[in-house]
Formats: C-alpha cells, sequence, structure tokens
C-alpha cells in the first residue's frame, strides 16, 4: 500500500506545496523533492489564476486596459495603473498637471505602506506568529480607510485615468494622511518589539535563503528582493517618474542577501515612504486635477515602455502601437515572476521551514506571476 | 554611456544588426543564428556590461514573430531593446537561459503562449497552460469559440 | 464546612452503609470513570474558549461573542458540529490504525488526570510512584502521533509525526530531569507527599534558583511536549497544512484537539503542583492574619487557579512567538536544555544533601 507516496528513483519523497496550502498566500504550486526534511529541488507551477490580461488588453480601448492591470498586483494595484497611466501619456505626450502628480506620488506610497503592512503581517503567520497579523491590520485598515474616501474602493482603486486623476480629494484627506502618519510612526516600535527583536524570529530568518548579488542581478530581481542583495534597483530613484526627482528619500540597501535582509529592507521602505508622503502632504499644490485630454485615445505608432517601483520591484508596461485604438500588444513585465524564479536557487539544501521563510520574505502576489 | 555611444558601439560590434529609430531605447535588429554570441558580447564586454535582461518579450506580426530583449546594465545605466525576427511557422532561437538566468521562465512564458522553440532550454514545458493545451494563445490568429468573447 | 473533600468522603461512606462493599466499589469505579470522562470534556471546552478569548485579547479583536453570554457556548457549538460530521476514512489509509490512533491519544491523555491532586484529599489515585506514572503515560501519546501519521498515508501527516516523534522523545528529557529535581528535594515520588511538602512554602521559593531554572525548564518542555507554538513543528499549519492530523475530520479530529488541551492542562496541573505547591495556598512566614486569609480560600480554587495561570503562560508563549525550525527545535534541547538541566540537577543534589533550602 505505502509504495503509493510518491518517490523518485533516488528515494527522495517529492510532495507538492500548493495550490491550495496556507504559507502560498494563493494559488502558486510547488512540486518538492525532498530528502528527509532537506529540499533537493523546487519546481514552481503556475498558471492556475491565469486570465490572459495581456490578450484581454488587446481588445481594451487605452483607458480601459489600465484596470485589469488592478487585478494583477491587487496590493499595489494603485501603483499598476500608475505604470500604465504613464506609458499611456508618454505615447500621447500629455503633460499632467501637477495636482495630480502629487495626489498620484502620495497614493503610490500609501499603497506601498499598505502592500507592506500585509506583507509584515502575512510573513509573520508563516512563520507561526499569528498576532502580528492582526496589528498590521490595524494600520493597514487606516490607509484602506483613507483611500475608500477618496477613490472609492479599498483595494482596487482605479484612480488614476490618462491625463491625471479621477476626482479630486476628499476634504478631509489631508488630515487623515497625517493622523495616520503620527499612528504609524508610534506603532512601528510595536512591530520591532514584537517581530523583529524577537529571538526566535531572528534564527529563523538570518541566513536563509541566500541570494548573491550576481544571482539577484541575473535573476532579475527587483525592489526589496534586489535591494536585499545589494543591487541598486529603485526604479524612482534611477529612472524618476512624476515628481520622485525632487523628493528626498533614501534607497535602503542591505548586503546580506538573506530573508533577515529583505525583512529589514521593507521596514525601512516603510520609513521612508513616510517620509515622502511628509513632504508631499503639506504642499499638494491647487489646480487641476486632471489634464485635458480626447475622448477616444489613439497611441501613435511606436512602442513604449514605462517602469515604475511597485511595492514588489520593477514593474514593466511594454505597449506595442500600429495607432489603433487598442494596443497592438502588450507585455507587462511583472516583479513577481522574475523574483519568483531566484526560489528554486534560495531554498536548495535547507529546511522546508526555511522554504516559507524565504518564500514569506519574497513577497509573491499570485495573481502578479500569473498576470 | 549616451545612446548616440552606445550606438556607435554596438555598430562596431555587429556590422549586421539594424537599426531602429524611434523610442527611448536604442533597439536594433538581429539575425536568429547570430543571436546566441550577440547575447554574450552584450553581457562580457566591458564597457556595455548588459547583465540585467528585464522583459522578455514575444510579438506576433501576423507575418512573422518577433522576440523583443529588454536589457539593462546595472553598472553603466544604459538600456537597449534587441529584436529578433523569427520564422511563424516554424520559430526556432537560441536559449539565453545561461546567460541570463531569468530568461528561463521568461522563455517558458513565450514558448507557452506564442509556440516559439527555445534550442537548448534546460526545461522547455508550458508554464501556465496544462501540458495538454492545443495552440497558443497569444498569437493574433488563435481562436476559441467557446471561452472567447470578441468585441 | 463545605468542601471537596468532604463531598466525596460523604458519597464513600454513603455508598459503603447503603451497599455491600463490593458492589460499593464498583459504584465508585463507574463514577469516577464519568467524572474523568466529565472532566475531559468541560476542560476541552473550557480551554479552547479560553484559547480563543486569550487569542483574542493579544489580536485586538473580540473572539466568540454570539453564542450565549461572552460567546460560552461557541465550543460547545462548535463540538456539535464536529460530532454530526462525517468521520471521513481515506482510501488509502491503514484503516485499523488511522481509527484507533485518537483514542490511543485521548486514553493517554486521560490516565494522565489520575494521579493529580486537585485538592486537599480528592485525588482519583493517589499512587505511590505518581510522578513516574505521568512520565511513563505522557510517553504513550507519541505512539498515537505516529499511528495517526503512518497510517494517513500522507506525506505531510507523515513528516509531521516524524517531526513529533523526534521532538517528544527529545523534550521528555529535560521534562523527566526538572520533575526530578524536586523528587530529589521531596524524597518521594507520592504526589500527595510532595504537595504536603510544600506546606510550609512552594518549592519556588524555598528551592533558590535551581529550582527557579528547573521551572523554566520545565515550562519549555512540556509546551515542547504537548505540541504548543513555539514548538508546535508536528502540525506547523503554515508549512505542512495540519501536520499529523491532516486526514481527519469530524469527531476523530476533535479527539485529537481535546487531547492537546487536556495534555496542556495536565502538563500544567503537575507544573503546579510540583513548583507551585498544588492545592497548598500561598503562605508568607509568620504573617498569621493573612496566612488565616489565604486558608479560607478552599484548596481546589488554589490549584485550579495555579493551573490556569500556568496555561495562560503557554497561551501566551503560543501567541507570541514565531515558530522554530525543526534543527533549531532539536539544538534547543540537546545543546542548551539537557546540559542545562543536568547541571542544575547536580547543583540540586549537592542541595538536598547539605539541607540548603529552607
Amino acid at each position: 500500500m505505502f509504495e503509493e507516496i510518491g518517490t523518485t528513483e533516488d528515494g527522495y519523497m517529492v510532495i507538492n506545496i500548493g495550490p491550495q496550502h496556507p504559507a502560498t498566500h494563493g494559488v502558486l504550486h510547488l512540486v518538492m523533492t525532498l530528502n528527509g526534511e532537506t529540499i533537493v529541488k523546487t519546481e514552481p507551477h503556475l498558471g492556475y489564476i491565469h486570465r490572459s490580461i495581456e490578450k484581454m488588453s488587446e481588445s481594451l480601448t487605452y483607458r480601459q486596459f489600465i484596470y485589469a492591470t488592478s487585478r494583477m498586483d491587487y496590493l499595489s494595484s494603485h501603483i499598476n495603473n500608475h505604470g500604465c497611466s504613464l506609458c499611456v501619456e508618454k505615447g500621447l505626450q500629455i503633460e499632467v498637471p501637477e495636482r495630480a502628480q502629487i495626489i498620484r506620488v502620495i497614493m503610490d506610497e500609501l499603497t506601498r505602506i499598505a502592500s507592506h503592512e500585509l506583507w509584515w503581517g502575512a510573513m509573520a503567520m508563516d512563520l507561526g506568529a499569528f498576532t502580528p497579523f492582526f496589528h498590521a491590520f490595524r494600520e493597514r485598515e487606516t490607509i484602506t480607510e483613507i483611500m475608500e474616501e477618496t477613490c472609492g474602493a479599498r483595494l482596487t482603486m482605479n484612480y488614476i485615468c490618462p491625463g491625471g486623476v479621477m476626482a479630486d480629494l476628499h476634504p478631509d484627506f489631508q488630515k487623515k494622511v497625517k493622523s495616520f502618519i503620527t499612528l504609524y510612526k508610534s506603532k512601528i516600535n510595536e512591530y520591532n518589539e514584537l517581530v523583529t527583536g524577537n529571538i526566535i524570529f531572528q534564527n529563523r530568518m538570518k541566513g536563509v535563503g541566500y541570494l548573491s548579488k550576481e544571482d539577484a542581478i541575473s535573476f532579475g530581481c527587483t525592489g526589496p528582493v534586489g535591494r536585499a542583495s545589494g543591487v541598486s534597483c529603485d526604479i524612482r530613484k534611477l529612472y524618476p517618474y512624476e515628481v520622485y526627482g525632487k523628493l528626498q528619500f533614501d534607497e535602503i540597501l542591505e548586503t546580506a542577501g538573506d530573508s533577515f535582509a529583505r525583512y529589514m529592507v521593507r521596514i525601512h521602505e516603510m520609513n521612508q515612504s513616510i517620509r515622502i508622503i511628509e513632504q508631499l502632504i503639506d504642499n499638494i499644490p491647487d489646480g487641476e486635477f486632471l489634464a485635458k485630454t480626447k475622448a477616444v485615445l489613439k497611441l501613435p505608432k511606436g512602442e513604449f515602455y514605462q517602469r515604475v517601483e511597485t511595492a514588489r520591484g520593477e514593474f514593466g508596461v511594454y505597449i506595442v502601437s500600429e495607432g489603433g485604438t487598442t494596443p497592438y500588444r502588450i507585455k507587462y513585465r511583472s516583479p513577481g515572476f522574475s523574483n519568483l524564479s531566484a526560489l528554486p536557487t534560495m531554498v536548495k539544501g535547507s529546511k522546508i521551514g526555511d522554504l516559507i521563510a524565504a518564500m514569506g520574505t519574497l513577497d509573491l502576489v499570485i495573481p502578479d506571476l500569473d498576470r | 554611456m549616451t545612446n548616440e555611444d552606445l550606438k556607435n558601439k554596438l555598430t562596431e560590434l555587429f556590422p549586421s544588426a539594424t537599426f531602429e529609430e524611434g523610442g527611448e531605447f536604442i533597439n536594433f535588429f538581429i539575425e536568429p543564428s547570430q543571436w546566441k554570441s550577440c547575447a554574450k558580447e552584450l553581457k562580457e564586454k566591458a564597457g556595455l556590461d548588459f547583465d540585467y535582461l528585464f522583459c522578455v518579450t514575444c510579438v506576433d506580426w501576423k507575418t512573422h514573430l518577433t522576440m523583443v530583449y529588454h536589457l539593462s546594465s546595472t553598472i553603466h545605466r544604459h538600456s537597449i531593446v534587441v529584436k529578433v525576427k523569427l520564422n511563424r511557422d516554424q520559430p526556432e532561437i537560441d536559449t539565453v537561459c545561461d546567460i541570463w538566468k531569468t530568461a528561463e521562465f521568461h522563455e517558458r512564458e513565450a514558448f507557452d503562449f506564442f509556440g516559439v522553440t527555445f534550442i537548448n532550454h534546460p526545461d522547455l514545458r508550458r508554464l501556465f497552460l496544462t501540458d495538454d493545451w492545443v495552440g497558443f494563445p497569444l498569437r493574433k490568429d488563435y481562436d476559441d469559440p467557446i471561452n472567447m468573447i470578441k468585441l | 464546612m463545605l468542601s471537596l473533600e468532604n463531598i466525596i468522603n460523604g458519597i464513600h461512606t454513603w455508598l459503603n452503609n447503603t451497599f455491600d462493599p463490593t458492589l460499593a466499589l464498583t459504584c465508585e469505579f463507574v463514577l469516577l470513570g464519568i467524572t474523568a470522562i466529565a472532566i475531559f470534556a468541560v476542560l476541552g471546552l473550557v480551554l479552547v474558549l479560553m484559547e480563543r478569548k486569550v487569542a483574542a485579547i493579544m489580536q485586538i479583536r473580540k473572539g466568540p461573542n454570539r453564542v450565549g453570554p461572552f460567546g460560552m457556548f461557541q465550543t460547545v457549538a462548535d463540538t456539535l458540529k464536529l460530532i454530526m460530521k462525517e468521520g471521513l476514512t481515506p482510501d488509502g489509509a491503514d484503516k485499523v490504525l488511522f481509527n484507533l490512533a485518537p483514542f490511543i491519544v485521548m486514553i493517554a491523555a486521560m490516565l494522565l488526570l489520575a494521579p493529580i491532586p486537585f485538592a486537599k484529599g480528592v485525588q482519583m489515585w493517589d499512587i505511590n510512584i505518581g510522578v513516574l506514572f505521568i512520565s511513563a503515560v505522557s510517553s504513550i501519546s507519541v505512539i498515537g502521533i505516529l499511528m495517526a501519521g503512518w497510517a494517513s498515508n500522507n506525506k505531510y501527516s507523515l513528516l509531521g509525526a516524524m517531526r513529533s516523534g523526534a521532538q517528544i522523545v527529545s523534550y521528555e528529557l529535560s521534562a523527566g530531569l526538572s520533575v526530578i529535581t524536586i523528587v530529589i528535594l521531596t524524597g518521594s515520588l507520592q504526589l500527595s507527599e510532595i504537595v504536603n511538602a510544600q506546606q510550609n512554602g512552594w518549592w519556588i521559593f524555598k528551592g533558590h534558583i535551581p529550582v527557579l531554572i528547573s521551572f523554566v525548564t520545565f515550562i519549555i518542555a512540556v509546551t515542547a511536549e504537548t505540541n504548543r507554538a513555539p514548538f508546535d513543528l508536528a502540525e506547523a499549519e503554515s508549512e505542512l497544512t495540519a501536520g499529523f492530523h491532516t486526514e481527519y475530520s469530524g469527531m476523530k479530529f476533535a479527539l485529537f484537539f481535546l487531547a492537546e488541551y487536556i495534555n496542556i492542562f495536565i502538563a500544567c496541573a503537575i507544573g503546579a503542583t510540583l513548583f507551585l505547591g498544588g492545592w497548598m495556598p500561598f503562605h508568607i512566614g509568620n504573617w498569621e492574619g493573612f496566612n488565616a486569609i489565604m486558608d479560607y480560600i478552599p484548596s481546589s480554587i488554589w490549584f485550579v487557579g495555579k493551573t490556569f495561570f500556568l496555561i495562560f503562560l503557554m497561551m501566551w508563549f503560543r501567541w507570541t512567538f514565531p515558530r522554530l525550525r525543526v534543527d533549531q527545535l532539536l539544538n534547543l534541547e540537546w545543546k542548551y536544555l539537557l546540559p542545562i538541566s543536568m547541571l542544575n540537577l547536580l547543583v540540586v543534589t549537592v542541595m538536598a544533601i547539605m539541607g540548603w533550602y529552607f
């Protein structure tokens, strides 16, 4: 009877982690080859939530396709929209009003904090600590409420449209954001006391899922994953868009390349996002929030590429236009897809527990991989 | 390195390459047979150091397929776009996943949706779709009368 | 005064006066069995509710609050649901072992209720090798867990069971060694003797730092032995989905679940008996008035209070700490806890010989 337990010819055990598994946060499927508890081989299988947004976008107009990208990386949907909108604006050479630019950037950073908060809670839960999840959600809730007031939605905001933003800010926006900043600053120490300083947590994270700088570049790892390995890859710094060029903030670089470094990068990044918001929140200029655009957008024939920094890394939009009202071909370069490709290298030879720790700090959002 | 310098250097290195104007990056076309050696040069040549492949796209032009590789250098911060035209009936190109490891997944994606065969790819299987899927969905002539809604 | 001891003695006398001794004894056996099952059920319900409430407080939420006042009947409702659910046996499983495993785990947990002194003079079986009995029987549950993991014919279950085996066998050592320190100080394996020895002060106060060390070791070891977070590797939900009970459903799952909570209760009850004086009230030296007030509180309340304090401690661990990795878990035991408790045992032995305790 027990021969049925799948083994390889070498006598290793093959085990399926996912597509439904508590630690994969979605429908990621990893086929693991194990020697006892030690990982011999990891093979990701994707496609359980593939909706072919790239194909769908080919039949949507330039105004419509932007909102399909909210459904990719739903935790940084606003930044995805932002990237697409920038790409269309680049093609049409629309000048976005300064007010709209600043609103977009503030929203970007709020989204980034919200995304990192969720990651923080979920990652702690992967490691077996349940409580941080609820603490993270408490702060995240404040952000989603701010979003809800202004954008009308909590997760897939669809707030950006080519030329600016859909609607003006809610009158309470500035007040609420400021009170959020105060709240956040009082809580971040709690995070560090509860999780970062915990000896068990540090033992679980340090030296786990090591990714060298060369590998990080070669695998195309961006965002906190790349920066934890010492690759300078913050698009906001390297190829500034909107008002990022004028802002004061640091690109967080760590050199350790392990899970703990990735963790620390994200924690520090939240602080930097707060710093950006603080610079902008009192300086939102009056004026238009939406530039005048034609009702039907037609991109000139050509190719347009725009990259933005989402919470997970470099998000790229590549539009091939034939001059019509719909894109001829669209390609999304999703950060998670490249980051995931490094996972088999990162966890080879470590324990199952390390896989969870490494996967947790990759911050995978499965619809982002599958598109 | 500015785009102009880069262009001169590339012309010097790859005399057979043709350039395409327009766009923010330098676009150049190269023959499929030369792609592998070209990729090696781009990665290893001092002064070019294109060590970061950030986007691999396949475009179906109905008459032919084009593989588009977006490359960037983490040292010099310049970017180029390399395009390779492929025969639509039998698209074949050398893999570059030994040069840029990220290409392994991206090439599997291109194989999955466009049917491009990557020669010497270590594990060329469908990545997103099921193994018994018929056809290549992102090609322009793909038709699925049941599941696709025409607008 | 109406106390548990008097009630039980009353029943005993009444039975012996009414029936002949054999029948009375049989009646007492039946009553004990019913009590054990009742305690098992009630404790399970109470502890599950307590866990959920403690978790809720730690996680800034309300916890169960719909069924009954303060959600008190939530666990009853859950248990009813579990009873009514189909108890599925997977096709590829070893049917006999698969169905036997939850009962072995449960029986091992129930056996442990026997030698515990719940209050003054209330003990099901005052066996003279109580401590030995407890350490012997508590190891049986690992057989049930291994059985469950192996018979499920599921790779997650197998990994969980193997982890659990390694873990319980290793941590048994530290738990045993820290219990032995008290046995050395008392000079008896009988639990009632151990409690009586703490008449003039609990061991945790009388025994200085060595007993404190063994208390801490004991708490860590029993947390690991009962498969509780941060040592819940056998279940490790984010790694092995549910570990050894992945394939169990319905009442069979509920038995594992209840057995876990009974094990927690017993581990904490033993901890309270050995280190915190069992049902002995809290006394301070010669403060006659204070001691008299403390004596007024019934002994059963003292016992339950101490036990629940320790249970709360374990729940606090669970909702605060992340989980260890399997190799770190074994490192902690073999490289730190075991040497420390061995050394500690030596110190306590010297202390006991020289009489360096109150």
